[in-house]
């Protein structure tokens, strides 16, 4: 264990499966909470839908004529999303914004506890089994054990997994960039900064909303599909109330209603974190450091994390690629 | 001829007769037993109530009277408790304000809205009706839109050219003064092409130089064919712009007339220095302490 050891766990993590679906919910919550101001606050339930999603019709359901197959799974999956936006944005996006926090905070726990609480949805054990086996049949990569890129190494699945996750940001962010320059997308600002004002101006800013809600749900549904796929595994208590939140660090990090913000975001948070993980474990591990044991550095690598995010907001309150002049604003 | 029909509004305003309540020969919006009470207080109670179409009509009143109730009931902004009101002969009582905003019926507010973090500019585009982009499957196709897209431009330039604004289009609207977000907000609410415009105190923060060229834009837009309802505490710019006044007080609207006719009415001036008044002037008869502010 050494300084190079260090620094290549941290960039293998920043660019890493864990990064890869934080960076997709996050993606998500920019559209909405960065561009359109709707405070989501359970983004992680539509990450669970979609990692559920394929657990149960590929692994509970395994045969049923309804699922025949991982892209069928898929599909599903979105339309599931699309359901829990309606059932979460029709009742609360009529009403002043901190109903909507409310109500998705909530639903992230409801739906996490019935999951864990029935046995047909995996219960308490999760769900674990192979889990799109037609992706990784498609994998073009040549067989052979390990695959390195620089000091990076991957096996042949993860080479896969880790290539087709950031083709798919890729697409993602081209998505949200060409939204975001349009008309629409300029409604969609126009609300963030008061709805009032957009309403006088004759559009229907529900339906918009609606519309914002309804493509960052698919955004974190898309990371929780990766997820499942990922790590063949779905697991319960892995769909938090910790996870929106470490996403809205990750945006508010990079700069909120930037296309690339999340992007920057969720590598510099995933690189930080393993970072101080690894360095701590080495001070430890050649005795620099004598105080702490091996199992707090765990916690510790959040309160580091946490304290360096309260200096961020204090000394630059708009996120790496954000504009001051723009936070500036907001003070009026 | 949007001039001529203007002149004819006008003209067929000086016959009408100086009482609240009292018919105009071709209203655009008309206004019935409309109220609107918060728990005790009642802050709107408007019996009858006609705006003249191509008129410019003041809608004054002492501090608290309900005009910006009013108009938050009348645009959808709020909810009235009982009453109804039509808008060029449709029903719209409650109707919601972006469908009121899309039929010609356009307001501003009092407490300026403009929205902070969009450019001078996309504040005015955001105004434009009927945009294509604005749908999401469309706005993934910029030529779809794009045509459009640079004539609400131009017509936005034309319009922040003549509130002054011009050389601020690509400034955030954040970083206008007080004055030139109210001159913004109206420019906006321009950009719909209304029928109606309902202006909740333009004038206030605006500077008396800059006053003067305003009271020529609402002129303007009133040649241009629209109607415009607005609230004003100045009173020398009411008496200047204005083609007919409606006054309001705790509520009720207590006179109306021509500005010259209004302005002499002993019960507007009670109801604005809250003098010893010997003469009812609502109905329930509640004396009227309001203090004038401009
Ligand atoms: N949301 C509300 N809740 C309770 N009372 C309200 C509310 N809005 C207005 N009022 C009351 O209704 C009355 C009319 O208020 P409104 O804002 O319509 O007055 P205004 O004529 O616009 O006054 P100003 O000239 O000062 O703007 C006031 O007495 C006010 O206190
Ligand atoms: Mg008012």
């Amino acid at each position: 264990m050494d300084m190079g050891f260090v620094l290549t766990q941290a960039i293998s993590q920043a660019i890493g499966v864990t990064a890869i679906i934080y960076l997709l919910a996050t993606m998500g919550l920019n559209i909405q909470f960065g561009y359109a101001g709707l405070l989501n606050f359970g983004q992680i339930a539509f990450v669970a839908i979609g990692s559920y999603a394929i657990g149960v019709f590929i692994i509970q359901w395994q045969g049923s004529v309804f699922v025949p197959n991982l892209w069928v799974a898929i599909l599903y999956a979105i339309l599931l999303s699309v359901l829990l936006a309606l059932i979460l944005g029709v009742p609360t996006l009529r009403l002043r914004a901190d109903y909507l926090a409310i109500v998705t905070i909530a639903a992230g726990e409801i739906i996490r506890l019935i999951f864990k609480s029935t046995d047909s949805l995996g219960g308490a054990q999760g769900i674990n089994g192979k889990m799109g086996e037609e992706f990784y049949a498609i994998n073009p990569f040549p067989e052979q054990d390990r695959f390195d890129f620089g000091p990076l190494s991957y096996t042949r699945n993860d080479a896969w997994v880790v290539t087709v996750g950031w083709i798919v940001i890729a697409l993602l962010l081209l998505l949200t960039w060409a939204l975001m320059r349009s008309p629409w997308g300029r409604v969609l600002k126009g609300i963030r900064e008061d709805e009032d004002a957009v309403r006088s101006l004759g559009k229907s800013t529900y339906f918009f909303k609606m519309q914002a809600l309804i493509l960052g749900g698919i955004f974190g549904t898309l990371g929780g599909i990766f997820w499942a796929i990922a790590k063949q595994s779905v697991q319960p208590d892995s769909f938090v109330p910790a996870f929106t939140f470490f996403c809205y660090t990750i945006l508010i990090l990079g700069g909120a209603a930037r296309v690339m913000g999340p992007v920057i975001g969720a590598i510099i948070f995933w690189f930080l974190l393993v970072f101080v993980e690894q360095f701590l474990l080495l001070l430890i591990s050649n005795g620099t450091i004598t105080f702490l044991e091996p199992t707090q550095v765990g916690p510790i690598r959040f309160i580091l994390v946490g304290l360096g995010l309260m200096l961020l907001i204090i000394f630059r309150p708009q996120g790496i690629l954000g504009d001051k002049k723009e936070i500036a604003l907001d003070a009026k | 001829m949007p001039n001529s029909a203007a002149t004819h509004a006008v003209s067929e305003l000086a016959t009408v007769t100086a009482e609240p309540g009292v018919p105009k020969p071709d209203p655009l919006l008309v206004a019935d037993k409309v109220n609107r009470h918060f728990g005790g207080l009642v802050a709107v109670d408007v019996d009858h109530v006609e705006i003249q179409r191509g008129s410019i009509t003041a809608l004054i009143g002492p501090n608290g009277a309900g005009k910006t109730t009013f108009f938050n009931v009348l645009s959808g902004f709020d909810k009235a408790d009982a009453g109804s009101w039509t808008f060029a002969g449709n029903t719209v009582t409650n109707t919601p304000p972006h469908r009121l905003a899309r039929k010609g019926m356009v307001r501003t507010f009092q407490l300026t809205k403009s929205l902070s973090r969009l450019t001078v500019l996309d504040n005015m585009l955001l105004g434009a009706g009927g945009q294509t982009g604005e749908g999401m499957l469309a706005s993934l196709f910029p030529f779809t839109w794009r045509s459009q897209e640079t004539k609400n431009t131009e017509r936005a330039m034309v319009l922040l050219e003549r509130f002054s604004l011009a050389s601020k289009s690509k400034d955030f609207a954040g970083s206008l003064s007080g004055g030139q977000r109210k001159l913004l907000e109206m420019a906006r609410a321009l950009m719909l092409q209304p029928e109606l415009i309902m202006l909740d105190e333009p004038m206030a923060g605006v500077n008396p130089a800059l006053k003067q060229s305003l009271l020529d834009h609402i002129r303007d837009i009133r040649e241009q064919g629209t109607t415009v309802l607005f609230v004003e505490h100045d009173m020398d710019m009411v008496r200047d712009v204005s083609d007919w006044v409606i006054v309001m007080a705790q509520g009720q609207i207590i006179a109306e007339g021509r500005p010259e006719i209004v302005m002499q009415d002993q019960r507007v001036i009670d109801a604005y220095l809250g003098a010893h008044h010997d003469q009812e002037l609502t109905a329930s008869g509640g004396s009227l302490t309001e203090e004038v502010t401009s």
